[in-house]
């Protein structure tokens, strides 16, 4: 018989059910990822038991890690699903949806509350119309260098799920929204709006929340050096927040 | 009263965004609805860069020569007059872009850098490292943000477009959506929608696509009455890794910074390829096509590449393989305009691609066919454009039903030259927005579509998914989809032979036979992907037909469609936009249009020596 791989799932039916474990044995083909695992399942849903089951259902559009969709936990870890390669098919595979995030089923998890901390932070570039005004400011490549890094953040969330200051007592926004902020208020023209995005990270579950653990940046599929842009932005809102306490009595007219 | 100044705007990559933007900045709500969250699309996948004459090289390039570039890389089948308004309007998209954030590569002076890329030789391509793509729609989705924050835009993520609500007269009047989560089907109604819906390449299963691209939206629209344009052009991408889910992708960006594509000379030499020395080496490419080298438009690689592996047997290891090879480059430039696309082949093939020549073979890329859209009169060649219906430009046969990106079938012809992809996506939106607005305030009399009128159509899904959810056959889904895939790629991929398409034609037949004795394992009415994946299916065997039987009919050879049957271009009979249409059963009905060839004649299409349309070239 070919060789298998042995997949063991955390599946949940519907948002707020219990969840429980299911075992398959997948087919193993060279170069086969844990997406691979689950389109297996899909092709042949019996559990190792014999038991007819529904496919296991998951998120995932790029399947090359762009797009950020696929974040699971793969043997406890935080990662994409794509790129996870199955190296040692002896090895049993687990898979979880993230921990962190409302579970819709199986390993789809709702993820808005990070697309929401882009909206409530201000998280763009205003310009006047998209109408002709020519080039943009000029950059020099070194900025280039480090603000294109920044900004291959994909919203995958592996950084909230990693992290032990976001959780269900806590607001914490978490790494994502604070290197966004630190990349837009880099910009020529974002910084000119540089004070509403402090304001975000100023509130109740922004910057001061970070407990420094420092496990969103091992676990950043895009090796995004968060942890220097929350130590930058700490630096930003701080001296945000001297400004603002010694300007407000004159803004006051 | 519904709100007369809301559209629909159905996909969220390039052209979706950028339309809902020009839409709101025409005083317009906007529904704007995605498979994905928006930010996830297909767009994320281009790495190379967009196109635009901008000359900051000094090369003295011009939008002119951009124009006659991607005329004569589409083998003269794009209609002409839109294509020069895209291409003089490139610079300024590109501009536009730059304002909003974009972290496009730098010149030592802080201009914009501009690289080669296919079918030009000119330095035209503005990139973001090589996930441009993934740089343009993070800047789109930014801003559409900051109109969301507005109220202006609502989002509909993770829902599924199942069909257009249209009237007795031809007018669309909304859409109908399935919620992907709660499976609850649902009617949106507006007088202007606009599909941005990307490409269809699940047809072809292991393609460069995004499993997004199901191509089921684009067959939905088919089915109902909407016309399908060149179905049987798609672009078969020279350079992808094999993988066993997908083909990735490795960018042409990748030549366009010096790269170079070889085979070793000796049919299965076993050394590994850095181990080859150079004049062991056959650069093919570059010695049959000295003018523009590792740079000839994609079907004329990706025809190399297949003649070198499966005819000549050339293939690294005796595979159907190539080498692509960046060693030669200094490490620092790689990683300042490559570390995205390198990264990948690193990860997905175990390999470091900066000191080992990396293996690649042409895979599905890019549908140049899609749903036929108008000109609009606002062309700066009005009166003698074919096309019988030309009042909005982007808009289909349907009224009010407008599309755009990808999906559409303009711009490209019989091939699209790489890095165009996400100019003709952006251009698309730029013209959306106020294309939308003009009709909708023209056709204000049309008021609000009957709650009869949508209800009856959500009720049209509601039984199509009951009908589903009854199938207990022995048949599994995912598994015919396999065989769809098998057989598409095998046969109507670079090389189509008629025989061979009949053959695929009663595959088609077969599955869409099978399909009927299907069986249905998730009984969830919760995130029931199987149920969505079902239907897709048979929307994507429908659409097969028009691509196999389309290009069955094409007896010529154009662009990325070749027949080693009929080896030349045919002017006198095929130089025609191939239109097909929907009549109940599974075989497409055609007819043919001819094509806008009122700017530049066309000419015989050869990339040995330069080519500029007898402009004097640099």
């Amino acid at each position: 018989m070919a060789q298998t791989v042995r997949v063991k799932v955390r599946r949940q039916d519907e948002p707020g059910a219990k969840s429980y474990w299911q075992e398959f044995d997948v087919p193993y083909t060279q170069g086969m990822n844990a997406l691979t695992c689950l389109q297996e399942i899909q092709k042949n849903p019996v559990t190792v038991s014999g038991q007819a089951v529904a496919p296991v259902v998951w998120e995932s559009a790029c399947l090359e890690e762009v797009c950020g969709a696929c974040s699971m936990r793969i043997n406890g870890i935080p990662r994409q699903g794509c790129s996870f390669l199955v190296l040692d098919p002896q090895k049993p595979l687990t898979l979880e949806p993230m921990s962190k995030f409302p579970v819709v089923r199986d390993l789809i998890i709702d993820r808005s509350r990070m697309f929401q901390a882009l909206l409530d932070s201000h998280s763009w570039i205003d310009i006047d119309g998209t109408h002709d005004l020519g080039p943009g400011p000029r950059q020099s490549p070194k900025d280039q260098s480090w603000m294109y890094v920044l900004s291959r953040c994909m919203t995958c969330g592996c950084c909230l799920d990693a992290c032990p200051q976001v959780n269900e007592k806590s607001d914490f926004v978490g790494a994502s929204v604070i290197s966004q902020v630190r990349l837009f208020n880099a910009h020529p023209s974002g910084k000119m709006h540089a004070d509403k995005r402090l304001d975000y990270l100023m509130q109740p579950g922004g910057i001061v929340d970070c407990g420094n653990a420092q496990n969103c940046v091992k676990v950043c599929p895009k090796e995004i050096p968060l942890t220097q842009s929350i130590a930058e932005m700490g630096k930003q809102t701080l001296a945000y927040g001297f400004k603002r306490f010694a300007s407000k009595p004159d803004l006051e007219m | 009263m519904a709100d007369e100044k809301r559209v629909i705007i159905v996909g969220g990559g390039l052209a979706g965004l950028m339309g809902a933007i020009t839409a709101c900045e025409n005083g317009l709500s906007v529904d704007l609805v995605s498979y994905v969250p928006v930010r996830r699309s297909h767009s994320v996948c281009a790495q190379g860069g967009i196109n635009g004459a901008v000359n900051t090289m000094g090369e003295g390039d011009s939008p002119d020569f951009h124009f006659d570039d991607t005329i004569y890389g589409g083998d003269f089948l794009a209609n002409q007059a839109m294509v020069r308004d895209m291409c003089y309007d490139a610079p300024k998209v590109i501009y536009l872009m730059d304002r909003m954030g974009v972290t496009f590569n730098r010149t030592a002076e802080g201009l914009l850098d501009f690289r080669r890329f296919g079918g030009t030789l000119f330095n035209r391509t503005a990139f973001a490292g090589a996930t441009t793509g993934q740089q343009l729609i993070y800047a789109l989705d930014e801003g559409v943000r900051s109109w969301e924050a507005q109220g202006k835009v609502r989002k509909f993520e993770h829902h599924s477009f199942q069909s257009i609500i249209k009237d007795g007269n031809n007018n669309c009047r909304g859409v109908v959506l399935t919620d992907q989560y709660t499976m609850e089907s649902f009617a949106l109604k507006a007088n202007a929608v606009a599909m941005c819906t990307g490409g269809i390449g699940s047809i072809f299963g292991k393609t460069t696509n995004s499993v997004i691209c199901t191509g089921s939206a684009a067959s939905r629209l088919y089915q109902q009455g909407v016309w399908y344009a060149n179905g049987e052009f798609l672009q078969i991408h020279p350079t992808a890794i094999p993988g066993t889910d997908k083909n990735r992708l490795i960018s042409e960006s990748v030549r366009g910074e010096g790269g170079r594509v070889w085979v070793p000379k000796k049919a299965g030499d076993p050394r590994p390829g850095r181990d080859i020395p150079v004049n062991e080496r056959w650069y093919f490419l570059e010695e049959k096509y000295p003018a523009y080298g590792n740079l000839v438009p994609r079907d004329v690689a990706a025809r190399e590449l297949f003649d070198t592996c499966v005819n000549q047997g050339l293939g690294v290891g005796g595979r159907w393989e190539v080498y692509l090879d960046v060693s030669h480059i200094p490490h620092a430039t790689l990683h300042a305009k490559l570390a995205g696309v390198l990264e990948i082949y690193e990860k997905f093939m175990g390999e470091d691609p900066y000191t080992n020549p990396m293996r690649v073979f042409p895979a599905m890329h890019y549908t140049m066919g899609g749903i036929y859209i108008g000109y609009g009169t606002e062309t700066s060649r009005k009166g003698d454009l074919p096309g019988h219906w030309d009042h909005y430009q982007h808009m289909s046969n349907v009224n009010g039903l407008f599309a755009g990106g990808e999906a559409d079938y303009q711009y490209h012809g019989a091939n699209r030259l790489g890095a165009n992809s996400l100019l003709s996506c952006l251009w698309a939106g730029r013209v959306l927005g106020p294309q939308m607005a003009k009709y909708l305030e023209a056709n204000s009399s049309l008021g609000d579509c009957s709650d009869s009128e949508a209800s009856s159509h959500v009720q049209e899904q509601e039984t199509a998914y009951g009908a589903v959810r009854k199938m207990t056959g022995s048949e599994n889904a995912f598994r015919l989809q396999e065989e769809l895939n098998e057989y598409m790629t095998k046969y109507c991929t670079v090389v189509r032979v008629n025989a061979d398409l009949q053959k695929l034609d009663a595959k088609l037949d077969e599955l869409l036979d099978r399909w009927e004795a299907v069986g249905l394992h998730d009984s969830s009415t919760s995130s029931n992907q199987e149920l969505i994946y079902i239907r897709e299916l048979r929307d994507r065997l429908l659409l097969s037909k028009v691509i196999c039987r389309g290009a069955l009919e094409r007896n010529e050879s154009r662009g990325a469609h070749y027949k080693p049957e009929f080896p030349t271009r045919n002017d006198a009979d095929w130089l025609k936009t191939t239109i097909a249409s929907f009549d109940g059963t599974r075989n497409p009905q055609f007819s043919y249009e001819n094509v806008d060839i009122s700017l530049i004649p066309p000419r015989e299409r050869s990339y040995k020596a330069a080519s500029h349309g007898g402009q004097e070239s640099k």
